[in-house]
């Protein structure tokens, strides 16, 4: 059996079953409305398996799935050295978002991360201590700001409402997804202009660590239904 | 490849060999304080170093190096002056897989603090792990951060320009950045043309930067605004440094080509370096020069940098040091004294060992 891991529910549910449904596979859930149990037709030997959306990266890495629907936000930021660990198979065209560097939007001062730079530069020699950007995203955020060579910044974590944490005072600016921008607008912050880290789709991966032995003619089966190279794992 | 114990055992030779140069053994402790790394390095250290939580003592790391608990303990009331050896692991997280990335391992060091002759202290570290590696047939580079640093300084431009430039030496891709912005050779971008002429955001004033911290640097980016570009001829010449690589013995007349007089007492201190090197038996024909060596990967290296390699590009250099004079400052609360050393990975050692 191939396990094929997708988020348990809302439009990324909705959205990853309407994909496969224009490729003619049929995903569906079973049981009562609260119950993750669910059932493919239309391809041979592969298995539901109805999963959190953030868990997903972790269960391919582990290799406990095969195959996993999630974010490409999430993959990246969730697995070190995430091209060892998963093949990346297809961009599904929903779940957009923008992962973004955004500040206070009455810095006028600060629009790009030249000025990012700078301005935290002359804040940790004014407050003592470097300048503070929230984020759930520490992997990814450090990263790119390590290769554009921003220093005297410091990350905090923030797992929710991270956009007031600066009207909040424990943090100056925000690593944040954002697909409309309006949350932040309503924050009064700005993205800078060169601030973009991510921009995050809805993404099948295949897992390296998933034990194929057997699964080779299915996988390739599945490949070809789904209009995709045949994968090298 | 050498099984722990040997690469422990390795260690401890080497540990001996550093006590016979006349070093005091030095043992800090593997838990470190978190917080004296965070500042020194950033948040960067906390892709390289494992963090955990002591109960009462807060946010700890394995020791990801021994220079800065050396310094520290030092600094806190170490004899002057003194030389230091130590042995034993370090800990570094690996965020890619490969053969050469180990994530524990067995270092030795031994560091120099003494005012007396600095020129001399370089020369004795890197003479002392010359001998030690000769057998292995490692090939040796040298630089040495004070030469770009002493170019950023002499450049005929705003100090502010200058203090910016040498901030990021370690960051060669914002310092070209910053280098082509203050020289005219990319244009100044939109939003920094309105704030230029007075544009200001309607947006309410939100967080802990206050407005006088913006105005200060709006007036700061007037003046640059105002200031000339850098020379082309004086950015031509920092790149050309930048690039500079030839035997040991050729640098001196190399650098002075280049036509940069800030260059000149960093020369000076070169010359000197090098002599002290050929006065210990080091052959210059054959130990490489690199201006921007170490200069992605060596941060807290102000001054003299040298790493030893083997010939197989895959391996980490088996041993590499060089001069922090600024850290003993940064960790001095006030005092400071110059300082060289360096570490040799003891299991890369026995591995080299073995295959000679």
């Amino acid at each position: 059996m191939i396990k094929l891991g997708v988020p348990s529910k809302g439009r990324l549910m909705e959205k990853t079953f309407d994909w496969f449904a224009e490729r003619g596979i049929t995903l569906k859930r079973t049981g009562s409305e609260r119950e993750y149990a669910g059932a493919v037709e239309g391809a041979e030997g592969v298995q539901l398996v109805l999963l959190s959306a953030g868990e997903i990266p972790r269960e391919l890495a582990a290799g406990r799935i095969h195959l996993g629907v999630t974010g490409s936000d999430l993959v990246r930021e969730k697995l070190a050295d995430w091209k060892s660990q998963v093949a990346d198979l297809a961009p599904m065209g929903f779940g957009h978002a923008d992962l973004i560097i955004a500040v206070p939007a009455c810095w006028s001062d600060v629009d790009s991360l030249e000025d990012l730079d700078a301005a935290a530069h002359r804040f940790r020699a004014t407050h003592g201590f470097r300048l503070r950007i929230a984020t759930k995203y520490h992997r990814l955020v450090r990263e790119f700001l390590t290769r554009e060579g921003v220093a005297d910044w410091q990350l905090v974590d923030s797992q929710g409402a991270t956009e007031g944490t600066i009207a909040n005072l424990t943090a100056e600016a925000v690593a944040d997804i954002t697909s409309s921008g309006e949350t932040l607008r309503a924050n009064h912050l700005k993205i800078l202009s060169d601030g973009l880290i991510h921009q995050s789709q809805a993404t099948l991966f295949a897992s390296r660590a998933a034990d194929w032995s057997g699964q080779e003619s299915r996988l390739a089966d599945l490949a070809k239904q789904l209009g995709l190279p045949a994968p090298t794992l | 490849m050498a099984d722990k114990a040997q690469s422990r055992a390795q260690a401890g030779r080497l540990l001996e060999q550093f006590l016979a140069a006349g070093a005091v053994e030095v043992t800090p402790d593997i838990l470190q304080p978190a917080e004296a790394l965070l500042d020194l390095y950033g948040e960067d250290i906390r892709a390289r170093a494992y963090v955990t939580a002591d109960p009462l003592r807060g946010e700890m790391m394995l020791r990801p190096d021994f220079t800065v608990p050396v310094v520290q303990a030092h600094m806190a009331g170490g004899a002057e002056p003194a030389r230091y050896a130590y042995a034993g692991e370090v800990f570094r997280r690996q965020d890619h897989r490969g053969p050469a990335r180990s994530n524990e391992y067995f270092q030795a060091g031994f560091e120099i603090f003494d005012r007396a002759d600095p020129e001399a202290a370089d020369a004795e570290v890197f003479a002392l792990f010359s001998d030690i590696l000769a057998k292995l047939n490692l090939s040796a580079t040298i630089g040495d951060m004070g030469l770009l640093r002493a170019a950023v300084d002499g450049l005929d431009t705003l100090p502010e320009r200058k203090s910016a430039l040498a901030r990021h030496i370690w960051r060669p891709r914002r310092f070209q950045h910053l280098l082509a912005r203050y020289s005219g050779q990319i244009e100044v971008p939109k939003a920094r043309a309105d704030l230029l002429t007075g544009q200001r955001s309607g947006a309410p004033w939100i967080g802990l930067r206050s407005r006088e911290e913006m105005e200060a640097r709006i007036a700061a980016l007037e003046a640059d605004a105002k200031a000339p570009p850098l020379a082309s001829d004086a950015v031509a010449a920092l790149n050309a440094l930048a690039e500079l690589h030839c035997p040991a013995e050729a640098a001196p007349a190399a650098l002075r080509a280049l036509a940069i007089p800030a260059l000149e007492p960093a020369i000076t201190r070169l010359e000197r370096r090098l002599t002290a090197l050929a006065a210990k038996g080091i052959d210059l024909a054959a130990l490489q020069f690199d201006a921007s060596h170490g200069r992605s990967t060596m941060e807290y290296y102000d001054g003299f940098v040298f790493t030893f390699t083997a010939a197989n590009p895959e391996l980490p250099p088996v041993a590499s040091g060089g001069r922090y004079d600024a850290l003993t400052r940064q960790l001095g609360q006030g005092r400071e004294i110059p300082a060289v050393g360096g570490v040799i990975r003891a299991g890369l050692m026995a591995d080299l060992e073995a295959q000679a």
